[in-house]
């Protein structure tokens, strides 16, 4: 399984392809189950890079847990949540919390 | 310290004017990222995990204290309220807005700072002792010829795209502080026996996946020929220096490729067509560089040796702190301070806006204003009076910079690693805060004595791992983090590279195998005078591996 992911053009910020948009938290990022939804993740990270909008795009392993996707890496995680010993800042500081490790 | 002139003002401000219109330009989609990416390079953004980050350069370490506060600023109005103090004496910001960038430079140039060349393949900021200017054992201050190579290498058309990237470092001192000998050129600024001033020339260190111990190619070189002879260097790296492979491209492989004796004679033979000709260092030109690093004028202040003793009667630890962080000034009633950024169980190298501004106080109230980042992670205030030291210590202690540990164990220099750093395989901060935790008794640091531990979380080595007298490296094995640990490395005038000790240990096991280590070490030494680093030279890895793998079959 796979989602779509990128940092935001204008600020660098980590962000995820969701339900036609780009969210900054991973939990519900549209889910690729095969290569065909692969391909069309990868189309659409392609032209919104070609956009402006986002750089770096990637496809990335992850799980479901919950209702929530997760992130399989380490290094996926840690985008994902921000530094694990700075749980005060990043995506984790927030109202739903998303820890690494 | 160096001030800006007309010159310097005008071209960080076209600088400034010039990255701001390409940032606008890129926010606007009308450059590509491709197009982007080695402009923003050339001006110290890099994208990291979380966000972008902009590395901010600090010539030599030398800062004074408006430019502090306007890094504590910086930290505060663009970034998160804090600030990382790297192993090449600069400062990084860890969430700035691509957007927000331009005003950033644009105050940085109010205070006579920037980020250019902080990235790139071409020479990067170049870092000295950060004693240098105060320390007792130097024959002269490495800063104005820093400056000088500064001001050559600033956009130099013909090292603008070198095979890779290129650093230098200078000392001024026999006493290495600033690692010479892990850079691309390390310079030992000395005397020779008429009582002239030149350099000892080292070429070819660095660490990285291949670490080489830089190799001198010159006892004495007249610093009027600084310029030409690092010219002829760069010129044959630039040359021959690999670009097929961008792990074989730093001159150090070229160096080992084609043999020292080789290499230096190719550099003296660019040599003798450089020499004496333009390249030559007016002497009216090194004065006026030198007059920028006059030292304050230092006031005698003999009372300074009663107030000390007093106050260490009065304060254990205030005595503690003298005796670890304070270090011999060449003026007797002086000393310079280093305030440590390794707070036990912090991140090392970190400072918060506050501290930054409240050092920054204490450094024009006690210190003329001057500061120093060193490529251990510190701040170093290079001339108090010793009337003042207790002052400065309880000023200290108000922002929780006073912990005095340099030099110990838990004075570890670590890289970023995976909590920020988009190459890192492995965490490197969190082991780090760990063993400081688990050393945190600082009389037991003490009886285990200097002992310089360093952190990277790759391969790439910004964490010095490979010169740690222990050294621990992550990787990622499997999915999961592994530390590698070396010993017997070290970056001063007897620069060595650490050797794997055996199969690494995971995120659990890694303190308690540097536990091990350490009292392995305290149970071997002849007495608490031998340094770890020379009780491993004498007996070697084999009692460490013992303690570490006895008994056990582990997986490599």
């Amino acid at each position: 399984m796979k989602v779509l992911t990128a940092n935001r053009l204008s600020d660098g910020i980590a962000v995820w392809y969701a339900d036609g948009g780009w969210a900054e938290t991973i939990g519900h990022a549209d889910l690729a189950q095969d290569k065909a939804a692969e391909d069309r993740l990868e189309a659409i990270g392609a032209a919104a890079a070609a956009n402006n909008e986002v750089v770096d795009v990637n496809l990335i392993d992850v799980t479901v847990a919950n209702g929530l996707v997760e992130a399989v890496r380490l290094r996926e995680k840690i985008r994902a949540a921000g530094p694990t010993i700075r749980t005060d800042i990043g995506k984790q500081a927030s109202p739903a919390p998303a820890r690494a490790a | 310290m160096y001030r800006y002139d007309e010159f310097d003002h005008d071209f960080v401000k076209a600088r400034v004017a010039e990255f701001s219109d390409q940032v606008q330009r890129r926010l606007a989609g009308e450059i590509t990222e491709d197009q982007f990416r080695p402009l923003r390079l050339m001006n110290g953004v890099y994208l990291q995990l979380h966000a972008y980050m902009l590395r901010i350069a600090v010539p030599y370490g030398t800062l004074n204290s408006r430019q502090l506060r306007m890094l504590g600023h910086i930290a505060r109005k663009y970034d998160k309220g804090y600030g990382h103090f790297t192993t090449r004496q600069n400062i990084q910001f860890n969430w700035p807005a691509l957007s927000d960038i331009p005003a950033i430079l644009a105050d940085l140039a109010s205070v006579e700072m920037h980020a250019i060349q902080t990235s790139g393949n071409c020479i990067r900021n170049v870092t000295a002792d950060h004693f240098a200017g105060a320390a007792a054992d130097e024959v002269a201050d490495p800063r104005p010829y820093a400056e000088i190579l500064r001001q050559w290498s600033s956009v130099h058309p013909e090292f603008s795209y070198l095979p890779r990237k290129f650093k230098i470092a200078v000392t001024g001192a026999e006493r290495d502080r600033a690692a010479i000998q892990t850079h691309d050129i390390g310079l030992h600024l000395k005397k020779n026996a008429a009582g002239e001033l030149g350099f000892a020339v080292y070429v070819g260190g660095g660490q990285g996946r291949t670490p080489m111990v830089a190799k001198k190619i010159r006892d004495f070189l007249p610093e009027a020929e600084l310029l030409s002879y690092c010219t002829a260097i760069l010129r044959v790296y630039n040359l021959y220096g690999r670009r097929d492979n961008k792990f074989k491209a730093r001159i150090k492989i070229l160096v080992h490729e084609t043999g020292v004796e080789e290499i230096t004679r190719q550099i003296e033979a660019e040599w003798q067509e450089l020499k004496d000709a333009e390249l030559k260092l007016p002497e009216a030109d090194i004065q006026a560089i030198n007059a920028y690093f006059a030292p304050p004028a230092l006031p005698d202040r003999p009372e300074g040796d009663a107030l000390v003793k007093q106050a260490r009667l009065d304060s254990r630890s205030f005595s503690e702190w003298l005796d670890q962080n304070v270090v011999t000034h060449r003026h007797p009633d002086y000393a310079a301070v280093t305030i440590s950024l390794k707070g036990i169980g912090e991140v090392p190298g970190d400072a918060s806006d506050s501290q930054m501004e409240a050092v920054a106080d204490i450094a024009e109230k006690y210190a003329f204003d001057e500061l120093r980042v060193s490529h251990e992670q510190n701040l170093i205030l290079p001339h108090v009076a010793r009337a003042d030291l207790k002052a400065v210590y309880d000023a200290l202690v108000e922002i929780g910079l006073a912990t005095a540990n340099s030099n110990l164990i838990s004075d570890i220099i670590s890289c970023p690693g995976l909590d920020y750093c988009s190459l890192a395989t492995a965490r490197s901060i969190p082991v780090a805060q760990e063993i400081s935790r688990r050393f945190a008794s600082l009389e037991r640091q003490r009886e285990i004595g200097e002992l310089k531990l360093k952190i990277s979380g790759c391969i790439n080595a910004c964490g010095h791992h490979h010169v740690g007298h222990i050294g621990i490296l992550g990787v990622e094995k499997k999915g999961t983090e592994l530390y590698q640990v070396t010993l017997g490395g070290s970056a001063d005038e007897n620069t060595s590279v650490g050797e794997i000790i055996g199969p690494g240990f995971s995120s659990e096991e890694i303190t308690d195998a540097i536990e091990q280590i350490v009292e392995t070490y305290l149970g071997l030494r002849l007495n608490p005078d031998e340094r770890f680093i020379d009780a491993y030279r004498r007996v070697g890895p084999a009692p460490f591996k013992e303690a570490l793998y006895a008994g056990e079959t582990k997986a490599a």
